[in-house]
C-alpha cells in the first residue's frame, strides 16, 4: 500500500532562510544557538535584533542548509522552544527578499586605490572613511555580491571586513 | 482568585510556597543548602506541602519522576545551588528524555554576585539549558509568583519535560506582589492539542483498507493521561488489530490482551518485530521511533504506510519518515478516529485480518521468551515470572527498574495492564534511577506495593536512598537481581567484543542483606530455586523496606536480541544463533 509521495524523499542539501520571532530576554539567543550546536546543525549567517520594543519582540534570522528532512527538523525544534512566538521558512513561502551589509576596509595607494574607488562605484558602495591611504566602504546587497566585491579588493590592499549577516522579510503586504 | 490576593506582598521564600500551593502540590523533593535556606524556613513555618528529604539531589530528581509518572501530576523538586543544581543534571536530563513533568527549583548565590565565582555558584541556567524543556532566573521577585505558574504550565503541556526556577538568594529575601495562575500564562507557548481532521480522515481510510495493519503505541498515550489509554483500547479492539508497545508505552494497553504482541524493539518479541517489519499500514501513537526500536533505520518496516500521532511535531520525520503525519494530543486524536471509525461505518477486511493473524500467531508459536528452567540454579527471569504469579491479580503494584539485563526482562516476563505502573528509564537509561523512582511512587501511594527490579551493580548508584525510605517509613522493595556483572556490558563484551570481560565483573559487592540491616530495613536472600517463593512471599508481607538479594545466574544473557545495526528481521533468539556473523562492521559503532 503507498500514500502520497514524501516531500522529505530529497537528500539533496538546500540553502533556506527562516525568520523567528521571540521574546527579547535574557538567554534566547543561547537558546536557538544551542540548538545548532548541540543537534549539529548548519549556521550559515545568523542575525537578531529587536524589532518591537512594546512587545519586547526580536527578530532573528538565520541562513541553515541541510536536506529537507533536517530542515523540517530544524523549523519543528526552533518551534517549541518556549519564547519562539513564529518560525517562517522564507525560502518555502513565496518571494523574499535578503540584505546584507558589509564594511571593507582597504588601504592603499597610488593605482589601486583609484581602483578600488572605480569599483566601488560600480558596486554602489559608499565611502564612509577615508585617510590618504585607506578607504572603508559601506555595501549593502545580496551575500554573493559582497562576496564579489570583497574578493576583488582582496586584490587591491584590503585590511578587513566585518560583516552583519543575513536579514530578510517577505515581499508584498504580508506578515513577516 | 480575588483582587486582594493578587495585591498582598509576600516575601520570595512565601511567594515561592504560596504559588506552589496555588497550583496543588502536596509534596516536594529536595535537598537544602545555603542559597535556598530562606525558602526552607518558610518551608518550616507551614503545614500544606511536605517535604522529603533525600540523600543526593539525583535522587531527588527521579524520586520526582516516580512520583510524576505514578500520579499524572508534576514533580516538584528544592536544590540549593552549585554542586546542589549540577547533581540535579543526570535527574533532569532524565526526565527530559522521557518526557517527565518536572519543575525543580534551585537557590543561586545573591543577583549582585552573580558571574563573580562566588561561593557555590555556578551558571545553572547555562549547564541546564540543553537539559530542560526551559529554565529561567528570577532577578525580580515581583516576577517569581508568574514564572513559578508559567513552569508549571511549560512542564505539563505540549510534550512534558523538567523546567528549572533558578532563584537568588536576595530575591527570596526580597518583598513582592504575588499573582494568581489565572494571570500567569506565558506569552508565546501554545502547543496544538486537537488535530487536524482531514489528516485523521485519511489516517482512518489508510486504517480500514489495511490488509496487514499494526499499532505502534508509545509513552505520549501514557502522558495523554488514562483516558488515552482507554480510548486506545477501545479502538484496537473495535477494528481487531494487533498492538505492540514500547518500553515507555508499557501498560497503554493490556498486557493480557490476546491482540497485544509485546514490546518491540531490541529487546522486543520476535512477533512484535516481524509484524511490524512486515505490516502495511503502522499507526504510531506518541512514539518517537527511536533507534531501540527501529533498528536499522533503513531497513525498518519497509513496506508500510506510516501515520504517526504526536503532540511534538518534532518528533515527526525525525528518525523516519511518515506518509501521514497527525499533530495533537493522543487523547484527543483517538477520540477523533473512533467517531470517524464508526461513523464512516469503517470495518476491517476480516479475510486479510484472519491472515495476518494466523501468520502473527505463527510468530507467536516460536515463544521467543522461553529460557532454559533448569532446577539447579536461579534463571533471572524465572525469579521474575514467580514475582509476576504472587502480584498477579493485585492492580495496586508499581513496578521501577534500574538499567540492564533486569530492566529488560522486567520488561518482558512482569505484567502490565495499567498506564502509570511502570517506571523506567528509557531514553536515558540511568543506572541509580529506580530506588529513588520507588520512593516517588511511595509517597504518592502510601498503601502499594512498590518494587525496584535492580542490578547488583545499578543499586550502588543511589543506595543511599534506603535512608531516605526508612525516614518516611516507605516500604519500598528493592529486587536485585545478583549476577555480579555488569549484566548488558558483559552481554555486549560476549557478542561484540569476543569475550573479553573488561571491567564488568564486580570483585567487591556488598553482603546486600547485612547492608539492608544495616540501614534497618529488612534483608532476604535466595540462592536456591526452592527458596524463591519463599523470599518473595515474604518481601510481600514485611510492610518496611526491603533488599531482596536474588541470586542468579551469572552468564544469562537477554533474548530476543536485534544487535546493532540490524533489522526487525534480523533477531537473534538464543545463545545458540551465531554472533560473529550477526555483527555488520557499521553496526560495530552503534551504541
Ligand atoms: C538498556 C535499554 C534497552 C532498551 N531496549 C528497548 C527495546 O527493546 N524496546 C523499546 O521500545 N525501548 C527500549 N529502550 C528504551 C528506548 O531507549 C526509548 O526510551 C523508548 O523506546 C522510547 O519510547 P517511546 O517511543 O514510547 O517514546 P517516549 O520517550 O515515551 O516519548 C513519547 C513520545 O510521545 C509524544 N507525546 C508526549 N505526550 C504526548 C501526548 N499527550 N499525545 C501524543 N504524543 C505525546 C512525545 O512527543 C514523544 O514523541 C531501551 C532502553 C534501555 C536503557
Ligand atoms: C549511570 C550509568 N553508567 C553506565 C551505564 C552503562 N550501563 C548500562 S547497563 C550497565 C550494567 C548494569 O549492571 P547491573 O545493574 O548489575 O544490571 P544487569 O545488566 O546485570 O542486570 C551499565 C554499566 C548506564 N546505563 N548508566
Ligand atoms: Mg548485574
Amino acid at each position: 500500500m503507498t500514500a502520497r509521495p514524501s516531500p522529505f524523499a530529497s537528500t539533496a542539501i538546500e540553502r533556506h532562510t527562516i525568520s523567528i520571532l521571540v521574546d527579547n530576554e535574557p538567554g534566547v539567543l543561547a537558546r536557538v544557538i544551542g540548538l545548532f550546536s548541540g543537534r549539529g546543525y548548519n549556521i550559515e549567517s545568523l542575525t537578531v535584533a529587536e524589532v518591537d520594543r512594546d512587545a519586547t519582540l526580536s527578530r532573528v534570522t538565520i541562513v541553515t542548509s541541510g536536506t529537507p528532512m533536517i530542515i523540517e527538523q530544524i523549523k519543528a525544534q526552533l518551534g517549541r522552544l518556549v519564547p519562539v512566538h513564529r518560525v517562517h521558512d522564507l525560502t518555502l513561502e513565496g518571494p523574499f527578499v535578503e540584505r546584507e551589509t558589509a564594511l571593507v576596509k582597504v588601504a592603499g595607494t597610488g593605482e589601486k586605490r583609484v581602483e578600488a574607488l572605480r569599483l566601488a562605484d560600480v558596486f554602489k558602495a559608499r565611502v564612509v572613511d577615508a585617510t590618504i591611504t585607506s578607504f572603508v566602504f559601506e555595501i549593502t546587497g545580496q551575500g554573493e555580491e559582497l562576496d564579489r566585491f570583497i574578493g576583488l579588493m582582496a586584490e587591491l590592499g584590503l585590511v578587513g571586513v566585518s560583516r552583519t549577516g543575513v536579514v530578510a522579510m517577505s515581499r508584498g503586504p504580508g506578515g513577516i | 482568585m480575588s483582587a486582594a490576593t493578587n495585591e498582598t506582598s509576600l516575601t520570595g521564600a512565601d511567594i515561592v510556597l504560596k504559588a506552589l500551593r496555588d497550583q496543588g502540590v502536596e509534596v516536594i523533593f529536595g535537598y537544602p543548602g545555603g542559597a535556598v535556606l530562606p525558602i526552607y524556613d518558610a518551608l518550616f513555618q507551614q503545614n500544606d506541602i511536605r517535604h522529603i528529604l533525600v540523600r543526593h539531589e539525583q535522587a531527588a530528581l527521579h524520586a520526582a519522576e516516580g512520583y510524576a509518572r505514578s500520579t499524572g501530576k508534576v514533580g516538584v523538586v528544592l536544590v540549593t545551588s552549585g554542586p546542589g543544581a549540577t547533581n540535579a543534571v543526570t535527574g533532569l536530563t532524565d526526565a527530559l528524555m522521557d518526557s517527565i513533568p518536572i519543575v525543580c527549583l534551585s537557590g543561586q548565590v545573591a543577583t549582585h554576585l552573580i558571574g563573580n565565582d562566588a561561593f557555590q555558584e555556578c551558571d545553572t541556567t547555562g549547564i541546564t539549558r540543553p537539559c530542560t524543556k526551559h529554565n529561567y532566573l528570577v532577578k525580580d521577585v515581583n516576577n517569581l509568583a508568574r514564572t513559578l505558574h508559567e513552569a508549571f504550565y511549560v512542564a505539563k503541556n505540549g510534550r512534558p519535560g523538567p523546567v528549572v526556577i533558578d532563584i537568588p538568594k536576595d530575591v527570596q529575601f526580597a518583598e513582592g506582589t504575588y499573582r494568581s495562575p489565572a494571570d500567569s500564562m506565558p506569552k508565546s507557548y501554545r502547543p496544538q492539542v486537537k488535530p487536524d481532521l482531514n489528516r485523521v480522515e485519511e489516517a482512518i481510510d489508510l486504517l480500514a483498507k489495511a490488509k496487514r495493519p499494526i499499532f505502534y503505541v508509545g509513552g505520549g498515550v501514557i502522558n495523554a493521561g488514562p483516558v488515552a489509554s482507554q480510548l486506545l483500547t477501545q479502538f484496537v479492539r473495535m477494528t481487531g488489530y494487533p498492538c505492540t508497545t514500547t518500553l515507555m508505552g508499557l501498560g497503554a494497553y493490556p498486557a493480557s490482551d490476546r491482540q497485544w504482541l509485546g514490546m518491540l524493539g531490541m529487546h522486543g518479541t520476535y512477533e512484535a518485530n516481524l509484524a511490524m517489519h512486515g505490516c502495511d499500514v503502522m499507526v504510531c501513537i506518541g512514539a518517537r521511533f527511536d533507534d531501540r526500536v527501529t533498528g536499522k533505520v533503513s531497513e525498518f518496516s519497509p513496506n508500510s504506510v506510516k501515520i504517526h500521532v504526536d503532540i511534538d511535531p518534532s518528533s515527526i520525520n525525525k528518525n523516519v519518515r511518515v506518509d501521514v503525519p497527525i499533530i495533537g494530543d493522543a487523547a484527543h486524536v483517538l477520540e477523533d478516529m473512533i467517531r470517524i471509525w464508526k461513523a464512516r461505518g469503517k470495518q476491517a477486511d476480516k479475510a486479510a485480518l484472519a491472515e495476518w493473524w494466523e501468520q502473527i500467531e505463527f510468530w507467536r508459536a516460536r515463544d521467543c521468551l522461553r529460557y532454559d528452567k533448569t532446577p539447579k540454579i536461579i534463571k533471572p527471569q524465572y525469579a521474575l515470572e514467580r514475582l509476576r504469579a504472587a502480584i498477579s491479580g493485585r492492580d495496586d503494584v508499581y513496578i521501577t527498574t534500574e538499567v540492564g539485563q533486569h530492566q529488560m526482562w522486567a520488561a518482558q516476563f512482569l505484567p502490565f495492564d495499567k498506564p502509570n505502573h511502570w517506571m523506567t528509564s528509557g531514553g536515558l537509561g540511568t543506572m541509580g534511577y529506580g530506588l529513588p523512582a520507588a520512593i516517588g511512587a511511595q509517597v504518592a501511594h502510601p498503601d502499594a506495593l512498590c518494587i525496584d527490579v535492580a542490578g547488583e551493580a545499578s543499586i550502588l548508584m543511589n543506595i543511599q536512598e534506603m535512608a531516605t525510605a526508612l525516614q518516611y517509613r516507605l516500604p519500598v522493595k528493592v529486587f536485585i537481581l545478583n549476577n555480579q556483572y555488569m549484566g548488558m556490558v558483559r552481554q555486549w563484551q560476549e557478542l561484540l567484543h569476543g569475550g573479553r570481560y573488561s571491567e564488568s565483573y564486580s570483585e567487591a559487592l556488598p553482603d546486600f542483606v547485612k547492608l539492608a540491616d544495616a540501614f534497618g530495613g529488612v534483608g532476604l536472600r535466595a540462592t536456591e530455586v526452592s527458596q524463591v517463593d519463599d523470599v518473595i512471599a515474604e518481601m510481600i508481607k514485611v510492610k518496611r523496606p526491603v533488599i531482596v538479594d536474588m541470586c542468579v545466574d551469572q552468564k544469562e544473557n537477554c533474548f530476543p536480541m536485534i544487535p546493532g545495526g540490524r533489522a526487525h528481521n534480523e533477531m537473534l533468539l538464543g545463545p545458540d544463533e551465531k554472533v560473529e556473523n550477526a555483527t555488520p562492521e557499521d553496526g560495530m559503532v552503534l551504541v
